[in-house]
């Protein structure tokens, strides 16, 4: 089937089965199985591992089409966009067998349990200890800004099992049953009301042997390959919605403010011209990823400017739209969470600084920061918040 | 759409900016922009002679190479980069214009001869070809060999630069790569090549394009050679490029290239496959490049210190090049007024 095709069957199948207000987890699995059954679940992921082993091309024209739909697929955002390529890229045949159908089926939900209180931006030195057991780990600790952990039924756990080592040496990768004993979700309202992430605690909670994910304390490398997918998921849009969900955008923008005004049509070429160029970028990268050169480090650049632009257009939204913005009745109030919700952008997923960082260090080959952390033992760092 | 640059283009640009390299360094720019001339000729005649690169657009039957816009966009991109100075981007866009009147004699004398030419706009001509006016800034003015004058009523209409009642003026110019000059035009007589509205506006949409892809070039070569400093340059222990202060600024500054590149590699392929889509995507490159270019060659100039404020450093020859480039097809508020049009708002 040529591409064109791929894409016009992938529409029809969209306009049948992509029902408008569908919400809440269950339609959220409903929806993942219906896409699997359809072929459309893992479209560019191995085959025998429950993916449909076509190319980019064919994941990247569903994408486009998704893009004018709502997707009910929120919760499968992280399993999707992160944890289930890591587990492609660096799980045994045996975890791939286990894990990687089930998410693409809808029947498992992931979440990724890296950062922590005293470890944001500086995850690696995270506190979170996994020791030996028999047939296992014992883990204990606290993680946070968990998205979706309150629907998890997995997580890709980011632990500590030598503090004797350098913080970046000493840690391992491991998968935890968020079911088990010991484990503790607790939803945080962020500063938008929503209650979309969560504080998770660890209390005495065992995790088996066959759960590891790479190597004993080379688990630092293995993170490094989710944040690349990161990334790449919150650049590309994984499971999120459109311009169109969004009222700050310029297509909603246009429809509600006045373009007779000569600065508010200036500002709006300038929101134009930013959204499109960002959109012309990621066509880019997803052209490049076509043609067998893997974005990597670049993601970051994409993301970074994701942020800029959602925060800017929430700001310019509300100060086009003016009072009437700030105070609504019970059916408006879009712009006033469009601008609560921009800060998570710049925030998630690594902050604008670390996005920075990183197309400095990797991108551009900058000279790295000295820095008084990297070979001493986690046990004598100074981490998190301290007097 | 095609983003991405083939074998050939990635090919093209190698010899393009390994001609340039040898041919005409930075050395090189700075003698030619303080000779007479303001440029060197033996450079304008190999890069037609060796790459063929006034010929690139030129439809094979008037003895060009039938390339496309966004093979083009590549060449502009090393000559950009280069700050070539001289008749090349004058005469690209005196083609640009001639392409859609399918001019034979113009096309083949820049593909084949080396003809130089450029667009000049202001004065009037009337329909048996005879110009009078002014024009007070024109490209390459002063050294291209024929005058393109666009004429609202009368299309174009090609004036040899010695013709009678042709009087030319240098004018003190920022960008010193880049000269101009006002021409003077009385009862000057030249031939009249038909013209249409279409092809008009296509044209200023494809000259746009080009000189998108020329401060893609200014852009890319500013970027690098700041990234090249920072990381050899020392202050207190460290090299400048393990600060923070540096490295997100040129972290920043790559975003907008990586942004400038997309935008550029759509309009020129809007140019060669999707026409419809042009108007826009040329109106964004501008007003885009434009920006991003002089913020780029701007910044790279501040975080290069005070060397970067030297006569002697290249630094303020991108620079000036960058914000001449920016006004160089009308103010930028212009080419906003004219995307809200575009966009119907």
């Amino acid at each position: 089937m040529d591409l064109e095709e791929y894409r016009r069957r992938a529409r029809a199948w969209l306009v049948e089965n992509a029902v408008e207000g569908a919400e809440g987890v269950a339609a959220a699995r409903r929806f993942m199985a219906a896409m699997y059954d359809a072929g459309y679940s893992g479209i560019s992921w191995p085959k025998e591992w429950g993916g449909q082993g076509l190319t980019q091309a064919e994941e990247l024209a569903f994408a486009a089409e998704a893009r004018d739909f709502t997707l009910p697929i929120y919760a499968f955002s992280i399993g999707l966009g992160m944890c289930g390529p890591t587990i492609v890229d660096l799980g045994t045949d045996e975890q791939r067998r286990r894990w990687v159908r089930p998410l693409l089926r809808g029947e498992r939900i992931w979440c990724q349990l890296f950062s922590e209180p005293g470890a944001g931006s500086d995850v690696a030195s995270l506190q979170t200890r996994a020791e030996p057991a028999e047939d296992g780990w014992i883990v204990n600790g606290q993680k946070v800004w968990t998205s979706v952990a309150q629907y998890a039924d997995l997580g890709l756990l980011l632990a500590r099992t030598d503090v004797e080592a350098p913080k970046h040496r000493g840690l391992t990768m491991l998968v935890i049953d968020m079911h088990a004993p010991g484990v503790t979700v607790r939803p945080l309202k962020d500063m938008s009301g929503r209650s979309n992430f969560n504080e998770i605690f660890f209390d005495n909670v065992h995790i088996p042997a066959e759960n590891l994910i790479g190597q004993v304390d080379d688990g630092w490398s293995c993170a490094v390959t989710t944040l690349l997918h990161e990334r790449l998921s919150i650049s590309g849009g994984v499971g999120m919605s459109g311009a169109r969900d969004n009222p700050a955008s310029f297509e909603r923008l246009r429809e509600v403010v006045d373009t007779g005004d000569p600065i508010v049509r200036d500002q709006l070429v300038e929101l134009y011209v930013r959204s499109r160029a960002l959109t012309l970028f990621n066509q880019r990268l997803a052209e490049e990823t076509r043609a067998g050169v893997f974005p990597g480090a670049r993601g970051s650049a994409a993301k970074l400017l994701l942020a800029e632009l959602t925060n800017f257009g929430a700001d310019l939204a509300i100060s086009l739209a003016g009072p009437e913005a700030v105070a609504y009745d019970d059916d408006g109030g879009g712009l006033a969470r469009a601008v609560s919700q921009a800060p998570g952008l710049s925030l998630g997923g690594g902050t604008n600084e670390i996005m920075r960082n990183i197309v400095g260090d990797r991108v551009l080959n900058l000279p790295p920061e000295p820095r008084s952390d990297k070979n001493v033992p986690f046990k004598d760092l100074k981490v998190g918040t301290q007097q | 759409m095609k983003l991405v640059l083939s074998q050939e283009q990635q090919d093209l640009r190698g010899s393009v900016r390994s001609f340039l390299a040898s041919v005409s360094p930075m050395s090189g720019v700075r003698e030619a922009m303080e000779s007479a001339d303001g440029y060197d000729r033996s450079v304008y005649d190999r890069l037609n002679g060796e790459l063929g690169l006034a010929g690139l657009i030129v439809p094979e039957e008037y003895g060009g190479a039938g390339a496309g816009h966004a093979d083009l966009a590549v060449a502009l991109e090393e000559t950009g980069a280069a700050l070539l100075p001289g008749p090349f981007l004058a005469t690209v866009f005196a083609t640009i214009a001639l392409l859609p009147e399918r001019d034979k004699e113009l096309l083949t004398a820049v593909a084949g001869g080396g003809l130089t030419a450029t667009v000049v706009s202001g004065p009037s001509a009337g329909p048996d070809g005879v110009v009078s006016g002014i024009a007070p800034q024109v490209i390459n003015g002063l050294d291209a060999e024929v005058l393109l004058v666009r004429d609202g009523r009368h299309g174009l209409v090609a004036v040899d630069a010695d013709a009678g009642g042709v009087t030319r003026e240098a004018l003190g110019t920022l960008d010193p790569t880049r000269r101009q000059a006002r021409i003077t035009f009385d009862r000057a007589s030249g031939r009249v090549i038909a013209g249409s509205a279409a092809g008009e506006a296509r044209s200023r949409d494809l000259i746009a394009v080009a000189l998108a892809a020329e401060q893609l070039g200014v852009l890319r070569a500013s970027l690098d050679a700041i990234l090249a400093y920072s990381r050899i340059r020392v202050a207190f222990g460290r090299y400048i490029g393990s600060y923070q202060a540096v490295k997100h600024k040129l972290a920043d500054m790559h975003c907008k290239l990586e942004q400038a590149e997309s935008i550029v590699r759509h309009a020129a392929w809007a140019a060669d496959e999707s026409p419809g889509e042009l108007p826009e995507a040329a109106a964004l490159a501008q007003i885009y490049l434009g920006r991003a270019c002089f913020e780029v060659a701007r910044d790279h100039l501040l975080l290069f210190g005070g060397i970067g404020y030297t006569w002697e450093h290249d630094a303020h020859l991108y620079y000036k090049r960058a914000k001449a480039d920016e006004v160089l097809l009308g103010p930028p508020r212009a080419a906003r007024a004219r995307l809200a049009d575009l966009l119907e708002l």
